[in-house]
């Protein structure tokens, strides 16, 4: 691991006066960043604690639910507010990691985590991600875990958090703090697709920090759920996995719906196609599966992982009719 | 730094890279915590931090600084074992007990879980105050913590006595 200095922030402005400097990164619980430290993939000249910063859930008095960026997975998953009226976030971010690394890990951090190619982990590979213009071995090489939509010839990876394919279909907004002041950005369009620059992964600015994210009132989330399918039953992965919320008319309708996929693309995939299929649409697994067809029709798959175009739309699918009962 | 494990606060003269795990092992002489795959996939070096548990590897040491440590030398009171400790002994939850000390102090901090009703990705009522340490819920809870020598039975079996109100 390359040396650092060490600084712990007491507040969003102490923490972007360290962070704007060169090589400063920030770190939350450490779970992604301290592993790719010691594995000489990031080398950061300068740490900048930012768990300190606020944490916590707080509801407005337009129902807007904002999180403290320094919240951990585990109270965000256990509290009261997220379970009752955004299920799916809840469950999305208890299918990941473990339960230690779920206590560990903030949610400004879970947002900023990196791929888990092994490509990208390996130094002896070629990663236009770690290495820009050494290439992508993972293009020809073992790819069952990477891209179907999205992609480009320069990168195949895949973005790994659980917790963002929820927030991606709740419209979440996160707040950011920088240098050059305060902004708001859609999580959806927090992350980058690949492109020809696969190392630039966010729209964030250097030095810019997640402060908080804010979701949205969205009543019809309390029928939502977050389906993860993976290698084993636990701690793995994502191949595919599904966010979904559903507002029924009483004709049997999709009076409006969210929808967004993970584990398909190199960001959480919000699903607008399906989306716009569905919406006025009679809620039947007919409709759904037309839809799913229809999100997943651009998508390009590598030598190892064409399975996940069917294993997407089957799993859309599912979810869709699950949400057709009544709310568990 | 100053570091708090087991009720003792120590002086600690350590690299800043130091892992709360390392720091453990090779400064402070508590190698009771384990080292398996040193990138947060295995569990070994699980330990209890104000009451939480983590996995150590991935911690910098300088991260927990003012937090009270416990690690599996803190577990027992004197020569008197922690009950799932004497439950594990009498279930043979283990084989070569490499991932005993993570497992015991993973189930103790699931244990505080579950107290404090947090739910888990198989609990179905995610509304429910009080959540049952059943069959699923153990072993979902349980999983970010790796056995090779297979001894989950008694493993399982050892928390559910423990920590289950009802046989899991």
């Amino acid at each position: 691991m390359t040396p650092f200095s060490f600084a712990r922030a007491a507040d969003p402005a102490a923490a972007v006066h360290e962070g704007v400097q060169a090589g400063a990164r920030y770190l939350g619980g450490g779970t992604n960043l301290v592993d790719l430290m010691r594995e000489g993939i990031e080398h950061p000249a300068r740490l900048v604690d930012v768990t300190a910063l606020p944490a916590g859930v707080s509801t407005g008095a337009d129902g807007a639910v904002t999180i403290g960026a320094a919240t951990k997975n585990t109270a965000l998953a256990a509290d009261p507010v997220i379970r009752a009226r955004y299920p799916l976030l809840a469950r999305a971010i208890l299918a990941g990691a473990s339960a230690q690394i779920r206590n560990m890990a903030t949610v400004g951090g879970n947002i900023l985590q990196r791929t888990r190619c092994a490509y990208f982990y390996d130094p002896a590979t070629a990663c236009n991600k770690r290495a820009p213009g050494s290439g992508c071995d993972a293009i020809g090489g073992f790819n069952r875990m990477h891209a179907i939509l999205g992609a480009s010839p320069a990168c195949v990876a895949t973005h790994p958090s659980d917790m963002c394919v929820a927030l991606a279909a709740l419209d979440a907004i996160v707040h950011l703090d920088g240098p050059a002041g305060a902004r708001r950005l859609p999580l959806t369009e927090l992350h980058r697709l690949p492109g020809d620059r696969p190392d630039l992964e966010t729209a964030l600015a250097p030095g810019e920090l997640i402060v908080a994210v804010e979701l949205p009132p969205l009543p019809f989330a309390v029928r939502s759920t977050y389906r993860k399918v993976r290698d084993r039953a636990s701690y793995a992965f994502a191949l595919v996995s599904v966010a979904a919320a559903l507002d029924l008319g009483a004709d049997g309708t999709v009076r409006n719906l969210r929808l967004a996929l993970g584990g398909v693309a190199h960001k959480p995939w919000r699903a607008r196609i399906a989306e716009a299929e569905l919406r006025g649409a009679p809620a039947d697994v007919a409709h759904f599966r037309a839809a799913a067809e229809a999100e997943l029709a651009a998508a390009a798959p590598l030598r190892d992982n064409g399975f996940k175009i069917e294993l997407a739309k089957r799993t859309i699918a599912a979810v869709l009719t699950e949400l057709t009962g009544e709310p568990a | 730094m100053y570091l708090t494990v087991n009720g003792q606060t120590k002086a600690v003269d350590a690299d800043i890279r130091t892992s709360l795990l390392d720091m453990l092992r090779e400064h402070l002489g508590l190698t009771g915590t384990k080292k398996g795959c040193d990138q947060g996939a295995c569990g070994a070096c699980t330990v209890l931090v104000d009451g939480e548990r983590i996995v150590s590897c991935l911690a910098l040491a300088v991260q927990y600084e003012g937090r009270s440590i416990t690690t599996v030398e803190g577990l027992a009171d004197g020569e008197a074992l922690h009950p799932l400790q004497r439950a594990f002994v009498a279930h043979d939850g283990f084989q070569c007990g490499y991932c005993t000390p993570g497992q015991l102090c993973s189930a103790i901090g699931m244990a505080g879980e579950i107290a404090r009703g947090v739910p888990s990705v198989v609990t179905a009522d995610l509304t429910a105050d009080s959540i049952a340490l059943d069959h699923d819920e153990l072993r979902e809870r349980m999983s970010g913590n790796l056995c090779r020598c297979g001894a989950y039975n008694g493993i399982a079996a050892a928390i559910a006595e423990t920590f289950a109100k009802e046989p899991a």
